[in-house]
């Protein structure tokens, strides 16, 4: 029982990262742009986060910081993407390795400090429940405000006249400015959205996780994000499920090897990388769901007026 | 100042593209309750000249002036809080959502809060106009015509007083037309002004109170359509040198050349049509037609015969032989040319010379040996093309984007036709395409005719079928009517054929 | 107000002229950037770009840094060229070096002629192995390309660290996660003697050549750009687009497992966790910068290579992080990518017309 526990509550652990960047991305997608540069802003934002409290000593700087400087990042592809309507494809995969460098530029001193990260906060009463109690609901700020953002997303996309709005530019720039709707304003928030949220999701890595930073400490979450928006065919709930089971497959390795599994670390940790490719030939067979699903004007760059 | 009957004044609306000017000092003016005809062919200024009315794009120089207000249309938003709405001839909706959602997202936030209330508004206004409409059903499920309404139906929710409709009844059946005019004709009457952009002489004449005719974007004239002939206004938009028609000679068909029996296929596209037992042959020396409305397996049908969709059986015989599995260059090799209906982006790669678009399709003539290619036989292969179909260019070096519509559909039409195919599938050859060029075209299809080709022609043009077509039918949902002789095919069987309703009058494949 | 507005031709100088125009803007990013840092920028600037290249083993070593490079971009400019977004060559070349590994250390001490050629083909066997895994993924199973490559470059890196922790690993390395020193017939000979340059760059030139005579000269090649440019029109042509993806990926695969093959048997004699510091992303950016033409990706592949070795220089001679290098190469990415949005549009000043007052008919506006 303990160790389902144990399992269950770092499965959620490993998969919140990927939840809130995905959940970013799948907003900036619904509004039609692809941006392939969520691991750079993720690595600049867990390297802004982990500067800014290591030299405050508060987490919430951090915090801040990260989405901050994740924004900032989603800006410069956002002047790229929508307003010179550069390529999405070759403007994302710039943001990621300029962000790499830049983070290993400006992370440098850093390795190898070390910091409080954020606790665990067991919620009364529901933190009692046998099994799920512990799992779930002991748990640091950062994941409860994860779900949160999941709620938040969800509710806005059903219900919200923004979410209608969100949808219809990603559907149709051309028809969503003929409706008197502002397309690149849009579009700019949702890229923007998506660099606050992938900004999070490294700090989480950075100041939650494994409160500190190394190189390339993402190791392609990033990516994986991506691919699991694909997976969730842009709905919430799937990529919250989805988040999830990346999450379990990113720690198989730990539980295989804690009830000791003899097999070569480096082939486990192939693992989740594996699971994404799997995922991807899923989808695969139900090719119909997605075509449905896809945001009709995904990478499409849009001039009004043109 | 106001004078209240006048609705909208233009003066001297200038709009300049980069290499051309589209409209050179435009003057129109519509009265309030008026139905007014833009006239024009293809590339006149019609369609730039309601983008500025609209607020899609701003005017050079020009004034605009609103029931005696000048104004400055920055958007489209604009644009309908002034009252003015737009009716696009590819429409402005969402397809994967409701009729409802598709009107919400038009009108002010607080205006639509109340979702019962706006399905309500929907549903009076539409039924009030004779254009019945179900405000939840999701509008990739409409039809052409339904879309049309729903974009008719946002426009009066929004309360606008003047409609602009671009070419509206290029995506309706003939009976659809007479609907949508009585409808107008009752906007009109409430007070309601209508802009009316159209090509097509004749319902102009039948609906229209005034007329302003566009040519190069100037303006050639003004009139009132009922009073003047046909042709006349159609001097008026083209001037006096250009052919208006094509004299077409009867067809001498010959042995059959394409049989297609059973044909069925189906789509995995949520928003494609699948192809329903289509049945028909065609002789070597004809011109056989296929009318019908947009989205209803034109397409689907094109890419069949092409080869870009290959099937399993042996539906379509071509002299005799199963070509369903062949790709398409197989189907080149043996005399099977197709003319798409996008020119640039299928016929054509934009960004490409002249001379490396001719490689698209006509590398088999010699263009290439073990793989590499032979330049100099590539720029004189489209020399030929250009020189014999007299299109306009500066040379087989310019790209294919830099050419007219006309031009470069000459351009595609003529590649194909330097191929001496034995058949030639053309899909709207002449959509979009100046009078000029679309004359040079027809002449080409019924040149290839003579010289013992057969010729399916796919078009939403049903003067254009009328004109060249020996028999022709119609295509609705995926399903082929039969084909009937066109001089013996009432306009108004043709149109219950575009409508689904096969069964009415037995006309058999007689000339089969 | 300043509107951009797309211009009626594509300008064919700024398209040339981009990638100087990002270089210098990268450059200057960098002075301001070391200044900031408290450094001499010129010095540091002197060391990253020109210290390097002043003399002949200076030289040697750009060639060196260039061989790799060149190769994998060599591939992927035909993949780009179709639109085909392998991000994989990493990985390719990876699998490229553990491949030929294998039968480096297998072969052992035995000698012959054949030894190197079999080396060098395993490790094209390997990268073009690695590169269909993608290609089944995306022509069979419609699995985007850009995440499968991805994903196989981790996989690669992890099957390479499993190869020299385990399989490869030399029993008698004192526990580092190396494999043996190759014998001398499995080593790449020497291009310039006394320097560590090898044949690898004379592949990669020859790579360069063979992808200008692909584009230049033949169909496959225009296929590839009809694919890339208009997929409606390629298909309406009826060349496969199934076909051409397998033989775009298989190039990507072929010449990045030769990088990587070439890399082992040639300056480090080895297998070693480190053998890429990240070429098969960086040659991402020179086939960019190169314009995806053999001309162009020779130079680019030839200045990226000078940020690796200026990298190093920075770290030694200045006490920087070797970073720098990475961030070095993604501004020029980012640069290059907004100088390239001017090929297609240009900015004009344009002043909003008042409500209703008309403006004479002149050219409204000032290009910039």
């Amino acid at each position: 029982m303990d160790l389902l526990t144990n399992i269950l509550a770092a499965t959620v652990v490993a998969g919140t990262p990927l939840l809130l960047v995905a959940l970013g991305e799948l907003i900036c997608e619904r509004s039609g742009v692809l941006n392939l540069g969520q691991e750079g802003m993720m690595l600049m934002g867990a390297v802004a986060g982990f500067i800014a409290t290591l030299s405050t000593g508060s987490l919430a700087a951090g915090i801040v910081t990260a989405m901050l400087t994740g924004l900032a990042m989603s800006m410069l592809f956002a002047v790229m993407a929508v307003t010179l309507s550069a390529n999405q494809y070759a403007a994302g995969l710039a943001l990621t390795i300029f962000g790499t460098g830049l983070s290993a530029f400006v992370g440098a001193g850093f390795v190898g400090q070390s910091i409080e990260g954020f606790e665990k906060i067991a919620i009364p009463l529901l933190s009692d429940l046998p099994v799920l109690g512990r799992a779930l609901f002991t748990q640091d700020l950062l994941v409860y405000f994860s779900w949160l953002v999941f709620a938040g997303v969800a509710l806005f996309l059903r219900f919200s006249r923004g979410g209608l709005v969100l949808r219809a530019v990603g559907e149709s720039p051309g028809a969503a400015n003929a409706n008197g709707l502002r397309v690149l304003t849009v579009r700019y928030l949702a890229v923007a959205f998506g660099g606050a949220m992938a900004g999070l999701a490294g700090a989480y890595l950075s100041l939650a996780y494994t409160p500190m930073w190394t190189e390339n400490m993402t190791s392609g979450r990033g990516w994986i994000a991506l691919a699991l928006v694909v997976f969730a065919s842009w709905r919430p709930g799937r990529l919250l499920l989805g988040a999830y089971l990346f999450g379990a497959a990113s720690i198989l390795h730990l539980v295989l090897q804690g009830l000791g599994w003899r097999s070569p670390t480096e082939l486990l940790a192939m693992l989740p990388y594996v699971v994404t490719i799997l995922m991807l030939i899923l989808l695969s067979f139900d090719p119909v769901r997605t075509r449905l699903n896809t945001p009709l004007s995904l990478g499409q760059p849009y001039r009004p007026g043109h | 100042m106001a004078v209240s009957a006048q609705r909208l004044k233009l003066q001297g609306i200038v709009k300049d593209y980069p290499g051309c000017r589209a409209n050179d000092g435009v003057d129109l003016t519509v009265g309030a309750g008026e139905i007014h005809a833009l006239l024009g062919e293809n590339g006149a200024g019609k369609s730039t000249l309601m983008k500025i009315i609209y607020g899609v794009v701003q005017p050079d120089a020009g004034r605009i002036v609103w029931n005696g207000h000048p104004v400055t249309v920055e958007n489209p938003a604009r644009a309908r809080q002034l009252g003015i709405g737009m009716v696009f001839q590819h429409f402005s909706l969402f397809e994967t959502l409701t009729v409802a959602e598709n009107i919400a997202l038009g009108l002010p936030a607080d205006e639509v809060r109340d979702r019962g209330a706006l399905e309500q508004r929907i549903r009076e206004v539409s039924e009030h106009y004779g254009m019945a409409l179900d405000p939840r059903r999701f509008v990739s499920t409409l039809s052409m015509g339904e879309r049309q309404r729903v974009e008719i139906v946002r426009c009066l929710v929004q309360e606008s007083t003047l409609l602009i409709l671009d070419e509206p009844t290029s995506v309706l059946t003939p009976q659809e037309v007479a609907t949508l005019f009585k409808t107008l004709r009752k906007l009109a009457r409430d007070g309601c002004s209508i802009l009316f952009i159209s090509h097509k002489l004749e319902e102009v004449r039948s609906l229209c109170d005034q007329a302003t005719v566009l040519r190069q974007g100037r303006v050639s004239g003004h009139c009132q359509p009922k009073d003047l002939s046909a042709s006349d206004i159609a001097r008026l938009m083209v001037g006096d040198d250009t052919p208006i028609a094509t004299q077409v000679s009867a067809a001498q068909p010959g042995d059959t050349l394409l049989q297609v029996q059973e044909l069925s296929w189906q789509t995995d596209d949520p928003f494609g049509t699948s192809l329903k037992n289509i049945g028909f042959s065609l002789r070597a020396g004809e011109i056989v037609g296929i009318a019908g409305v947009a989205g209803n397996g034109q397409e689907e049908l094109l890419k069949v015969l092409s080869g870009e969709i290959t099937l399993k059986g042996e539906a379509i015989r071509f002299t005799g032989e199963a070509i369903d599995r062949l790709p398409p260059g197989a189907r080149r090799a043996r005399g099977l040319a197709v003319v798409p209906e996008e020119r640039l982006g299928r016929g054509a790669v934009p960004v490409m010379s002249l001379a490396d678009n001719a490689l698209l399709t006509a590398a088999g003539q010699g263009l290439v040996r073990r793989g590499v290619i032979r330049r100099q036989r590539v720029r004189e292969f489209a020399r030929d093309v250009i020189s014999c179909f007299g299109v306009r260019c500066s040379g087989e070096q310019s790209s294919a984007s830099s050419l007219s519509g006309g031009n470069l559909q000459k351009y595609i039409l003529g590649r194909e036709a330097c191929q001496s195919p034995r058949l030639l599938v053309a899909s709207h050859p002449t959509w979009g395409v100046d009078v000029g060029s679309a004359v040079a075209i027809h002449q080409a299809l019924v040149k290839l005719r003579d010289e013992g080709a057969a010729i399916l022609l796919i078009s939403e043009d049903l003067d254009e079928l009328y004109q060249l077509c020996h028999r022709m039918g119609a295509i609705c949902n995926g399903r082929l009517s039969p084909l009937a002789p066109a001089s013996e095919l009432s306009i108004n069987q043709l149109g219950q054929w575009m409508a689904g309703n096969f069964e009415v009058e037995e006309l058999a494949d007689a000339a089969a | 107000m300043l509107q951009l507005e797309r211009r009626p031709e594509a300008s064919t100088t700024l398209r040339w002229l981009s990638p100087l125009l990002a270089l210098a803007l990268t450059v200057a990013t960098g002075f301001l950037l070391f200044l900031g840092m408290g450094k001499d920028p010129i010095q540091a600037l002197t060391f990253f770009f020109i210290t390097p290249i002043s003399d002949l083993t200076g030289l040697a070593e750009l060639g060196l840094k260039t061989a790799p490079l060149l190769l994998c971009a060599a591939g992927l400019t035909v993949c780009f060229r179709a639109r085909i977004w392998n991000i994989g060559a990493e990985g390719h070349f990876l699998i490229g070096a553990v491949a030929a590994s294998a039968v480096a250390v297998s072969v052992g001490e035995a000698g012959g002629f054949l030894v190197l050629p079999a080396v060098l083909l395993a490790g094209i066997a390997g990268g073009m192995a690695w590169a269909a895994i993608a290609a089944f993924l995306k022509t069979h199973l419609n699995c985007n390309e850009i995440l499968t490559t991805i994903m196989l470059n981790y996989i690669a890196l992890n099957l390479l660290l499993y190869a020299v922790h385990g399989p490869l690993k030399d029993p008698y390395g004192f526990g580092f996660p190396q494999s043996v020193m190759f014998a001398d017939a499995a080593l790449l000979p020497a291009l310039i003697n006394g320097t560590r340059l090898h044949i690898g760059l004379a592949f990669g030139l020859l790579a360069a050549v063979a992808v200008w005579v692909l584009f230049a000269r033949s169909f496959i090649g225009y296929q590839l750009n009809v694919v890339g440019e208009d997929h409606r029109a390629a298909a309406f042509a009826g060349f496969s687009a199934r076909r051409l993806t397998w033989f775009a990926l298989l190039v990507g695969g072929a010449t990045a497992g030769l990088a990587g093959a070439a890399e082992v048997t040639g300056p480090i004699g080895q297998l070693v966790p480190q053998v890429s510091p990240g070429y098969g992303y960086t040659a991402i950016i020179v086939v960019f910068l190169g314009r995806m033409h053999a001309l162009g990706i020779i130079a680019a592949s030839a200045l990226l290579a000078l940020t690796f070795i200026g990298g190093e220089m920075l770290q030694i001679a200045m006490n920087m992080p070797k970073a720098v290098t990475a961030m070095f190469q993604g501004m020029l990415l980012f640069y290059l990518l907004t100088c390239d949005a001017f090929i297609h549009y240009r900015i004009r000043f344009r002043r909003p017309l008042p409500a209703g007052l008309s403006q004479p008919a002149a050219p409204a506006g000032q290009e910039l």
